[in-house]
């Protein structure tokens, strides 16, 4: 059991170790936003990963990067117009909004009006069903069934 | 809407999204559009492979050119190399950049495989590789006769490829195509 801890433990710091260079900050505050920037950018190479988690090169070329614009004073802004005008809109988690990406936005709370529009005409419709009463016609066979049922 | 066609409903919303699906099958989830369509090729200082002396995007200007992003680590580049030997020979200009590479290894790479490359762009710390939004080797961009980037090709360039796609668009941000290169007849 304790040799099992032990491998586990040596996994979780092999793979700890593999994907980031440590970068020494002049101040937290530029650390902050370093770990938040790299968290929103997507790396180009390895589409589903931010390049804060991908050890792709392109993602440490891009880390890169961003250090040496956040410790050249570069604002958030000046830093994702930067990745864009490279990388296009791809590379961010959270793309502008406008042109192509319209549709990212929208489309979600297109979704969920449909979806409501259908539920209130399904509950609608089900409750008109419940509190209709039945025909005279209808009551005159339900009768009749009651009562082949009870004869057998 | 009358009854009959409701029932219909969710068959239809079923095609609708299995035509949607089918067509994501044949799309390539990797394929990027480049931000720098149809912008000028980004300014860069750098020295030549062969010579060492200082290149700039001037040595784009005036003619139609494919730009190359190769490295001797690269294996897809290998595949590609001997098809660029061929464009090369019939008279299609190619400049080579050579992306973050051993500069020894990179000659040694061309006095074995032989040089398709008018000059080659030394590009060690891939600063030429970011400002061009290149995110892996091989890379071809299409740069017109006024340095404006027109199209650009990931991954490898061989004779189908070439003669599919890459003839038309060469053709058509102005390339003399050599007769040996055109496209495939009807």
């Amino acid at each position: 059991m304790k040799r099992m801890i032990a491998l586990l433990l040596g996994c979780w710091v092999l793979a700890a170790g593999a994907v980031i260079e440590t970068y020494e900050f002049s101040s937290p505050e530029l650390e902050a936003r370093y770990h938040a920037l790299s968290q929103e950018l997507r790396c180009p190479k390895c589409q589903n990963q931010n390049i804060a988690d991908s050890n792709a090169p392109i993602a440490q070329d891009l880390r890169k990067q961003l250090y040496q614009q956040l410790e050249s004073g570069a604002t958030d802004a000046e830093i994702l117009d930067y990745m864009v005008a490279r990388y296009g809109e791809f590379v961010r988690y959270r793309p502008e909004m406008g042109g192509a990406t319209l549709i990212l936005w929208l489309a979600p709370v297109l979704l969920l009006a449909v979806g409501i529009v259908v539920a209130l005409a399904v509950l609608r419709s089900r409750r008109d069903a419940d509190s209709r009463a039945l025909t005279e016609e209808e009551q005159r066979k339900l009768q009749e069934m009651l009562e082949r049922e009870q004869d057998a | 809407m009358a009854p009959r066609l409701k029932l219909f409903l969710p068959l239809i919303l079923f095609a609708v999204l299995a035509l949607f699906l089918f067509r994501g099958l044949s799309l390539d989830p990797r394929a990027m559009p480049s931000a720098l369509i149809d912008k000028p090729f980004p300014v860069f200082s750098l020295p030549a492979l062969e010579s060492g002396e200082t290149l700039d995007r001037s040595l784009l200007l005036g003619k139609v050119s494919l730009v190359n992003i190769w490295a001797t680590w690269c294996i897809s580049c290998r595949v590609e190399h001997p098809y660029l030997n061929q464009l090369t020979e019939a008279g299609i200009h190619i400049v080579g950049v050579n992306y973050k590479d051993d500069d020894a290894a990179a000659q040694r790479w061309l006095a074995d495989l032989g040089n398709p490359y008018s000059v080659n762009i030394v590009d060690a710390d891939g600063n030429l590789g970011l400002d061009l939004g290149v995110y892996g080797a091989p890379e071809t961009y299409f740069v017109d006769a006024e340095g404006v980037i027109r199209y650009r090709h990931v991954g490898v360039i061989d004779e189908r490829v070439w003669r599919s796609k890459l003839a038309a668009i060469y053709a058509e941000i102005g390339g003399e195509l050599p007769p040996a290169l055109a496209e495939a007849g009807p």
